[in-house]
């Protein structure tokens, strides 16, 4: 295959893969908007206007961003889970394995169907929070350039689940025991500040941590950790996983017999 | 109908097999060193019982499966050096579905074309030509999981020919469709055959064998049992039984020496012919004793018989063994 024709095959898989959520947009872009918009009414308005402030800001300000990172997170990583496990559910991954196209196409034709949709719904929710809070972008570059990589790292992993995956349980097992909990854990609706040192420091080994707090101080300016180690840590795991999921691939594993 | 077609004049192997193993990984041999040969323009057989080893080697050749051992070839490019390039020379038509349900038949083949690289205008016209000529276009664009079984089989055959390969291999492509049906599918494969496309086809239905196919190779217990060509094949069958449908009414089994009769029923016979036996002198024989023979059939497909004694035979040696 020469160049043209692995970027044929590359847009494809992504025009592909966007035309699927988008064709079933009921269960992929209505739920999690409801949902976030629910948490911005209950935590941010009712519960946050008794809070007050947190590390300086008031709380729906606080919680804004690490909301918009929650959808983006499950977003990414549910779209590559469900549409890569169901292409081996259905046995129509057979259409891509027996073409010439590449695993490295392969992976990241459905890493940027994962992210399009991920950024898609962390983009409705931005365009929401603005009617619940106020933001003036403290940094376009770091807001932009780590939501973008939290995002990569999360299709990455949502199509090593799907490799691994049984059934339709076990595409959901990761989400509901592993995801969820870090991101609950991840400082999206408190400052590790309030831990006190030892949970504080337990907090750090969360990677979800450092991507909100990244993305906040893009937004608002604020952040428990040191900005150059979020990113360091998002760039490590992101290629991590890369190659895992690419050696996957061309291991066949669970796809080839 | 005739299968017979000659053979392009070129002598290229479009695929060339050499003592292709595999070993599954919960031990079961499922290839024991296969060699297989087949000519560009062919229209070959691949049959053997379940379970014989056929999909397996399909699904090397496609590469859904791994080899354990031996080199696949196809077209001159071997599938461990060089797997891209053997991959754009193959299209497969596998036995189950798996194309995704939700999707309408025209974004299948159109997406199809596009894992081989094919850009999408080019790729439209191809899958408008082929959903006319296999007449699914009325179907274009409803949710494919709507299809009859016999459309969803079309609509394989459809993609596996978006990428235009040399090599179409089909494992049991007319499996549970009507005759009507499988006999336009055997004239559009005969169609595109003509046009120069090789083509490998496994069945459970032996008459497709000998209405489409030249060459033939039988698998069983992963072995090739037998390789040669259809004609050949038949050339092999020393004697055939014959069901005759007499116009008088049957009283009492008539006999003729040398020819064993077995009464049916009232209006029919069975009976056994030897290769050096004249089917003639069994009618006169039979005119003679006031029978008039309207018509006759073959028992059952001649390959078939074939086909059963060699498996039979295969048998029997392993048990000797």
């Amino acid at each position: 295959m020469d160049n043209r024709q692995k970027w044929i095959a590359f847009t494809t898989i992504v025009r592909r893969e966007i035309h699927r959520f988008m064709r079933i947009w009921p269960q992929t872009l209505v739920p999690p908007v409801i949902t976030i918009v629910l948490y911005f009414v209950i935590f941010g308005r009712l519960i946050g206007g008794r809070i007050g402030e947190m590390s300086g800001l008031p709380y729906i300000q606080f919680v804004a961003p690490g909301l918009i990172m929650m959808s983006v997170i499950t977003n990414s990583y549910s779209n590559v889970v469900s549409s890569f496990y169901g292409s081996k559910f259905q046995r129509n991954i057979e259409e891509l394995l027996v073409s010439p196209t590449p695993n490295w196409i392969i992976l990241l034709g459905y890493v940027v169907g994962g992210m399009s949709r991920g950024l898609g719904v962390g983009a409705l929710v931005t365009i929401l929070s603005l009617y619940f809070a106020d933001f003036s972008l403290h940094s376009l570059p770091i807001t932009v350039g780590i939501v973008l990589m939290t995002s990569l790292m999360f299709s990455l992993a949502g199509l090593i689940n799907a490799v691994f995956a049984n059934s339709f349980d076990d595409i959901s097992i990761i989400p509901t025991f592993v995801l969820t909990p870090l991101i609950y854990l991840g400082g999206v609706f408190y400052s590790i500040e309030l831990l006190g040192e030892f949970w504080g420091s337990v907090s750090l080994i969360n990677p979800i941590l450092y991507m909100v707090n990244a993305f906040r101080y893009g937004m608002v300016g604020i952040t428990d950790i040191n900005i150059a180690w979020s990113f360091a840590m998002v760039g490590l795991f992101s290629t991590l996983l890369f190659f895992v999921a690419l050696n996957l691939l061309e291991k066949g594993s669970r796809l080839r017999s | 109908m005739n299968g017979y077609y000659q053979l392009n004049k070129s002598t290229e192997s479009a695929l060339q097999i050499s003592q292709l193993s595999k070993v599954y990984e919960d031990g079961f041999v499922a290839l024991k060193g296969i060699d297989l040969n087949v000519q560009e323009g062919d229209f070959f057989a691949l049959l053997g019982p379940n379970g014989a080893g056929k999909s397996t080697t399909i699904g090397i050749i496609c590469s859904l499966v791994r080899k354990t051992e031996g080199s696949v070839t196809i077209f001159g490019h071997d599938i461990d050096a060089d797997f891209s390039g053997a991959k754009q020379y193959v299209g497969v038509v596998p036995q189950e579905f798996n194309f995704n349900q939700f999707e309408k038949p025209v974004d299948i083949l159109i997406n199809q074309a596009g894992y081989f690289g094919i850009p999408a205008n080019i790729a439209a016209e191809r899958a408008q030509r082929f959903l006319v000529q296999l007449g699914l276009w009325d179907k274009a664009h409803v949710p494919s999981r709507t299809l009859s079984g016999g459309m969803k089989r079309r609509l394989m055959i459809a993609r596996a020919l978006m990428h235009d390969p040399k090599l179409l291999v089909l494992d049991e492509p007319t499996a549970g469709v009507d005759i009507e049906l499988r006999r336009s599918m055997w004239e559009f494969l005969q169609e595109i055959n003509k046009q120069g496309t090789t083509i490998i086809l496994t069945t459970h239905y032996l008459e497709e064998a000998e209405s489409l196919c030249r060459n033939v190779a039988i698998i069983d217990h992963g072995q090739i049992v037998q390789n040669t060509s259809i004609r050949e094949l038949i050339s092999q069958l020393n004697k055939e039984t014959f069901i005759l449908d007499t116009r008088e009414q049957i009283i009492g089994c008539p006999q003729v020496e040398g020819y064993p009769l077995k009464q049916i029923d009232t209006n029919t016979l069975e009976v056994e012919v030897e290769k050096s036996q004249s089917i003639n002198e069994l009618f006169a024989a039979l005119t003679n004793q006031g029978l008039h023979v309207v018509s006759m059939r073959n028992k059952t497909n001649r390959l078939e018989e074939l086909f059963f004694d060699l498996v039979a035979k295969n048998l029997q040696e392993k048990g000797n063994g």
